[in-house]
C-alpha cells in the first residue's frame, strides 16, 4: 500500500545513531551522494562504476568523494562504452557484488538495453533462482536544463514495459536518499532515473541514518477531496504548484508521487480515485504508450463505475524532444495542469 | 608450447591425419588423451541423438556441436572447478564436463528453464547466451568481481567467430586489456555464422589478431586438435590465475552440421567444402593417433560406443519422463519476492489452467 510522505520504513537495518541525530540540509544530488556513501560504507559488496564517476566525481557530482573514501577498486572509471557498463554490471551482480552503475545521461542508455532486457531482467527467472542480478543503473533524465540534444528525453516507459526490473524515480532529496538505498539493497535489478532538472532545485533536511524508503509503493504527498493528481519525477513539482493554484479556487487536490513506476502500486492510485472520483495524470514524457496510459487503463479497469469524468493526461508531445530553445514548449506548466484539472472537474 | 604473438600460425600437436611432428609434451599424457577421446565420442553420440529427437518432435530447436567437440572438451578439461564458464550455445562438451548432465541439457533445449539450474562445478556458471557476444561483457564483469576480491579464479567465455563483429566483443576485450582481467576468451571459429562465411565477417587475416588492438595476448590454435585446445586453455587459465592478464584464443574448426535444426546449410555451402572439412574433424585424428601409439584398440572402441549409447539413452529416458514445471514457476522467479500485480496474474494463470482441466 501507499506511503505518506512522513512515514518511514525500516528497510535498512544499518541505523547509525550519530548521523541520525545530525540533520543535513541538502539538495537531491547531495542526497544521492550521501546515499552512495552510506551504501558503500554499510556493504563492502557495493561498487560504483561508470564514465567519469571516480576521479572526476561524476559530471553532476553524484559520486564525488567516493573514490577518495573507498578506493579505485570499488569506484571505477570505465572506458566510454555504455553497453559494457551494463554488461559488466550483470557479470558483477551474478557474482554477488552490488554494482551501482551510472549512465551519464539517459539519452545514452539505449546501448544498455540488450543487457537490461535480455539479461538483467531475466537472469533470476531463466536460471530458476540460481543466479540473480542485484544491480542498479542510475541515469539523469528529463528536460528543462537547456542541455544539448539527446540530453533531455524522458523515456522511462521503455523500461517500465520490461518484466523483471524495477523502475524507480525520486522527486525530492528525501526520496532520492531513501529510494536509492532501497534500490541498492534490492535483490533484483533497478533502473534508477534521476530527474536532473530538480537535482539542485530544493533542499530538505535529511538524516543520514541509512534508512531506506519502500519501493513498489506510491507516496501520497497531499491529501485532497475533489481530484487526484498523479505524477512522478520532476513534474511532481509542477503538480504540487498546480494543487496550490487549485486550492486558491477552493478545489482540494490529492497529489500522489508514483515513485516506482514499475511494478506499479495501483492499489493506492485506485483507492485515491475511488475517493475523489476524478483524476489527472501528469508526465513529462511523450504521450503515446507512456506510463500515464498504463495508469489510466489500470484505474478505469478497477474504478470505472466511480469515475465522474474521463481521466485526463497532461504530457509532452509525440515529437522528438525539441532542442533547448524550444524545450519550454514541450514541458507543461502548473497552469497546464490546472487547466486539465478544471476541464475534468467541469465534466458531469 | 611457445606461442607467437602475431597470430598467423595455427598451433597444433596432432595433425589432421593423426600424426604428430614431435612427441607430445609430458602434460599431454595418455590419460588426458584417452579422457579427451572418450568425452568427444560421448558428446558426438549425444549430439546426434538430440538432432534425432528434434526430427521426431521431442525436442525444441537445437544447435549441434558436430565437428567442434575438441573445443568444448579441451576447455572443459583445462578449466578449473573454481573458475567460471560463460558459454555461447555449442558448449555441450564443456557443460557435460562441468556437471551439467545430459538430461539437464536436454531439458534446456527442450524448452524448460530448469535446464539452466546447474549444480556441481557449474553452480555459478552462466546459462547459454543466445544474444550473440553479450556473454563476453558478462565475463568481463565476472572477472572484475574476481579481481576486486583478489580471488585466484578466472572467467572463461566462448563465442563464435560471428560474435567478434559485435560491439560487446570489442568493448569487453578492451576492458580486459585496460583492467588486466583474469579472463580467457575462446573464439570458436567454425567458419560459418548461419549462412555468412568467415570472409564476410572480417577483413582481418585471423580473429586472434583482434587481441592486438586491445593490448592483450592472442593466438590461434587448431580447434580440431583437442590436445592443442587443452594446452592453450590451460596456459591462458594459469596465466589468469597468476594475474598476468587476459588471453584471446581463436580455435579454428568447422561447423559440420547445420546452424541449428531449423537451418539447411546445403542452401549456402557446397558438399565439397563440407567433405573437405570432414577430413580435418577432431575425433578421427585422435583415434588414429591413439591407435598408432597402441593406446587404443577396436575392442575398446566398440565398448566405448556401446557405453556412450547407453548413457545417452538413459539421459533421454530421464528427459522424456520429466514432468512439466508447475505454472507457478513462471511467476515465482521474476523477482525474489512476488510483487502484487504478479500475485494476481499468477492466481489467474493457475485458475485458467485448472478450468482447462490441467494440473
Amino acid at each position: 500500500m501507499g506511503m505518506h510522505e512522513n512515514k518511514i520504513s525500516t528497510v535498512n537495518k544499518n541505523h547509525n545513531p550519530a548521523n541520525a541525530t545530525t540533520p543535513h540540509v541538502v539538495t537531491m544530488i547531495d542526497a544521492i551522494n550521501m546515499a552512495l556513501h552510506r551504501a558503500m560504507e554499510s556493504d563492502p559488496n557495493v561498487v560504483v562504476l561508470g564514465e567519469d564517476v571516480a576521479t572526476n566525481g561524476g559530471v553532476f557530482r553524484a559520486t564525488v568523494g567516493l573514490k577518495e573514501r573507498f578506493g579505485h577498486k570499488r569506484v571505477m572509471d570505465t572506458p566510454l562504452a555504455e553497453t559494457l557498463i551494463a554488461g559488466i554490471s550483470v557479470g558483477m551482480a551474478a557474482q554477488q557484488l552490488r554494482p551501482v552503475a551510472e549512465i551519464q545521461f539517459m539519452g545514452f542508455i539505449y546501448a544498455t538495453m540488450e543487457h537490461i532486457v535480455s539479461h538483467a531482467a531475466r537472469l533470476r527467472n531463466r536460471t530458476r533462482g540460481r543466479l540473480s542480478c542485484p544491480m542498479v543503473l542510475r541515469a539523469p533524465y528529463g528536460g528543462g536544463i537547456h542541455a544539448p540534444e539527446h540530453h533531455s528525453e524522458s523515456t522511462e516507459a521503455l523500461f517500465a514495459h520490461i518484466p523483471g526490473i524495477r523502475v524507480v524515480i525520486p522527486s525530492s532529496p528525501t526520496r532520492a536518499y531513501g529510494l536509492l538505498l532501497s534500490a541498492i539493497e534490492d535483490p533484483d535489478p533497478v533502473i534508477f532515473l534521476e530527474p536532473k532538472r530538480i537535482y539542485r532545485m530544493v533542499k530538505q533536511e535529511i538524516y543520514d541514518d541509512g534508512i531506506g524508503l519502500p519501493l513498489d509503493t506510491c507516496y501520497t504527498l497531499r491529501q485532497g477531496e475533489h481530484i487526484t493528481l498523479i505524477s512522478w519525477g520532476a513534474m511532481v513539482h509542477e503538480t504540487l504548484q498546480a494543487a496550490d493554484l487549485l486550492q486558491e479556487q477552493g478545489i482540494s487536490a490529492e497529489v500522489i508521487d508514483v515513485a516506482t513506476i514499475s511494478p506499479l502500486d495501483i492499489d493506492t492510485l485506485v483507492a485515491s480515485v475511488q475517493k475523489t472520483r476524478r483524476c489527472v495524470i501528469i508526465q513529462e514524457a511523450a504521450k503515446h504508450c507512456g506510463v500515464a496510459a498504463e495508469i489510466c487503463t489500470s484505474i478505469q479497469e478497477q474504478a470505472f463505475a466511480e469515475l465522474k469524468a474521463p481521466i485526463a493526461r497532461v504530457t509532452g508531445f509525440d515529437t522528438p524532444m525539441p532542442y533547448l530553445r524550444r524545450e519550454n514548449i514541450y514541458m507543461n506548466s502548473p497552469q497546464d495542469i490546472v487547466t486539465a484539472a478544471l476541464t475534468t472537474l467541469e465534466a458531469l | 608450447m611457445q606461442y607467437t604473438t602475431l597470430p598467423y600460425q595455427q598451433h597444433c600437436f596432432i595433425n589432421a591425419d593423426g600424426t604428430a611432428e614431435a612427441p607430445l609434451p609430458k602434460h599431454l599424457d595418455a590419460a588426458l588423451l584417452l579422457k579427451s577421446y572418450r568425452t568427444m565420442v560421448m558428446i558426438r553420440t549425444f549430439d546426434q541423438r538430440v538432432v534425432a529427437l528434434q526430427r521426431t518432435g521431442q525436442m525444441g530447436t537445437y544447435a549441434s556441436c558436430l565437428g567442434q567437440e575438441a573445443i568444448g572438451t579441451g576447455i572443459g578439461l583445462a578449466l578449473g572447478k573454481n573458475d567460471l564458464f560463460l558459454p555461447y550455445y555449442r558448449d555441450q562438451a564443456t557443460q557435460y564436463l562441468r556437471d551439467v548432465p545430459f538430461h539437464q541439457q536436454l531439458q534446456y533445449w527442450g524448452g524448460d528453464e530448469w535446464g539452466n539450474h546447474y549444480s556441481g562445478t557449474a553452480v555459478q556458471d552462466f546459462p547459454n547466451s543466445v544474444p550473440i557476444a553479450t556473454q563476453v561483457t558478462h565475463a568481463a564483469g565476472v572477472a572484475s568481481a574476481m579481481k576486486i576480491r583478489g580471488e585466484k579464479r578466472c572467467a572463461l567465455v566462448t563465442c563464435g567467430e560471428g560474435a567478434t563483429s559485435r560491439g560487446d566483443f570489442y568493448e569487453a576485450m578492451n576492458l580486459a586489456g585496460v583492467w588486466q582481467l583474469p579472463m580467457v576468451m575462446v573464439v570458436n571459429n567454425n567458419q560459418w555464422a548461419i549462412s555468412v562465411p568467415r570472409c564476410i565477417q572480417t577483413g582481418a587475416e585471423t580473429f586472434a589478431q583482434k587481441a592486438v588492438a586491445a593490448g592483450i595476448e592472442g593466438f590461434q590454435v587448431d580447434g580440431n586438435d583437442v590436445s592443442a585446445v587443452f594446452d592453450a586453455v590451460r596456459y591462458a587459465v594459469d596465466k589468469a590465475h597468476c594475474s598476468k592478464g587476459p588471453t584471446l584464443i581463436e580455435a579454428v574448426s568447422y561447423r559440420l552440421g547445420d546452424h541449428t535444426t531449423a537451418d539447411d546449410a546445403t542452401r549456402y555451402r557446397s558438399h565439397d567444402e563440407v567433405n573437405a572439412a570432414w577430413q580435418r574433424e577432431p575425433i578421427k585424428r585422435l583415434q588414429t593417433y591413439l591407435h598408432t601409439h597402441q593406446l587404443w584398440d577396436e575392442q575398446q572402441e566398440q565398448a566405448l560406443l556401446e557405453s556412450c549409447k547407453q548413457d545417452v539413452e538413459k539421459a533421454v529416458t530421464e528427459y522424456l519422463a520429466l514432468p512439466e514445471q508447475p505454472v507457478s514457476d513462471l511467476f515465482d522467479y521474476v523477482f525474489e519476492e512476488l510483487p502484487a500485480h504478479l500475485v494476481k496474474q499468477k492466481a489467474s494463470a493457475i485458475n485458467k489452467l485448472a478450468q482447462a482441466g490441467g494440473e
